[in-house]
């Protein structure tokens, strides 16, 4: 059943979202594309729309996936299930560990973790680079993307620009030049 | 016990107006969360919330909704963690379901098809922004620098589930950490 099979799938996210949502938007496509649920082509644009709206970008993406899958009860059960793992390890926390995070085996499972979160966006980047021939091909319109990408990784970096006006920039050159 | 739907109301209430103006990531809502909760209400002490962010981080999920959650437990239990995340988080759900709804009726449209071509790479710089950023704090020698080379390499030849890649990474921390003791090197665990 489609709406266990949402549930399952972000539940399972839910539980190993580590440091900030960026690091899960290969797990989520991995899921997406595997199940079918969408193109990797209809998923970027999912993730542009989430990284402009407000609030945390995994969960979003949960949500919009789970609504262009299988409508509103499909997004609420998504959106159940990235956030359940969340609250139970809260809950958890609060009732009985409440020093965790100064704990040494913790503290050093993070410092095994952070690298890895680290490569896991690395990876997301290099994916959709790929997957939106952004390398891999040498063309005029190649390069013009490749301009966009150079231009908002500089608005990023240097002028500190906020994300969700970069995404609206990049779709007003999109609009004029193709 | 006695609920307190007063209070319950009113936790919900707080978050559900932070929720709306939380753009661009948890961080930008940290100095909302405390306006609502440590100056206007008087919920928890300004060092707690300090405390919060902190535990919020290293817990699976977003940083925002984590944080709520914390705080809506500090002030009134296992009852107001609840009402706080479903407070933060009723928002934005309606609103991606109404962008969910308008991207369906105008992703045919040649304009939307135009802007998302420019989007795309934008896209990917943010990614990567979110991977330089990170980077900064998590990369702090030579032994976290080869296992993020490792985990971008191993992800892009071989079919493993990111998942397990977590849970390993956490598995060969404690391990790092434990062997590099008993050589005697000196580890950094950030702090």
């Amino acid at each position: 059943m489609i709406f266990w099979e949402l549930f399952k799938t972000f539940f399972i996210i839910g539980l190993v979202s580590f440091g900030g949502g960026y690091a899960m938007i290969p797990v989520i496509e991995l899921e997406v594309t595997e199940h079918d649920w969408m193109t990797l082509q209809e998923f970027t644009d999912i993730i542009a729309i989430a990284g402009m709206s407000p609030g945390p970008i995994a969960t979003n993406s949960a949500i919009f996936v789970g609504y262009q899958t299988a409508g509103l009860l499909g997004a609420v059960v998504s959106a159940l299930g990235m956030i359940l793992p969340s609250l139970c390890i809260i809950l958890l926390i609060s009732m009985f560990f409440n020093k965790a995070n100064k704990h040494r085996t913790v503290q050093s499972a993070f410092y095994g973790l952070r690298p890895i979160i680290v490569g896991l966006i690395v990876y997301a980047a290099i994916k959709f680079a790929l997957s939106n021939q952004l390398i891999g091909t040498i063309s005029t319109h190649t390069f013009s993307l490749l301009c966009i990408f150079a231009l908002s990784l500089l608005a990023l970096v240097k002028f500190r620009v906020h994300p969700a006006f970069v995404i609206m920039s990049a779709g007003v050159i999109g609009v004029i030049l193709y | 016990m006695k609920i307190k739907w007063k209070l319950l109301w009113a936790i919900f209430v707080t978050f559900f107006k932070i929720g709306p103006v939380t753009f661009g990531g948890g961080y930008a809502m940290i100095p909302l969360i405390e306006r609502e909760v440590v100056t206007k209400r008087n919920w928890i002490k300004a060092e707690d919330v300090a405390d919060v962010f902190a535990v919020a981080e290293s817990v699976p999920g977003a940083i925002a909704i984590n944080s709520a959650t914390f705080i809506g437990y500090r002030i009134a239990g296992p009852l107001g963690a609840i009402v706080a995340m479903f407070g933060i988080l009723t928002p934005t759900f309606f609103i991606i379901i109404a962008l969910s709804i308008s991207y369906l009726y105008f992703s045919d449209n040649p304009k939307m098809i135009a802007a998302f071509e420019g989007i795309r790479p934008a896209i990917v710089a943010l990614i990567s922004f979110a991977a330089y950023k990170i980077g900064q704090m998590a990369i702090t020698d030579k032994t976290t620098l080869v296992t993020a080379f490792i985990t971008v390499v191993l992800l892009l030849t071989l079919p493993i589930h990111p998942a397990v890649i977590i849970l390993c990474g956490a598995l060969a921390g404690i391990l790092l950490v434990l062997t590099k003791k008993k050589l005697g090197h000196e580890v950094h665990l950030g702090e």
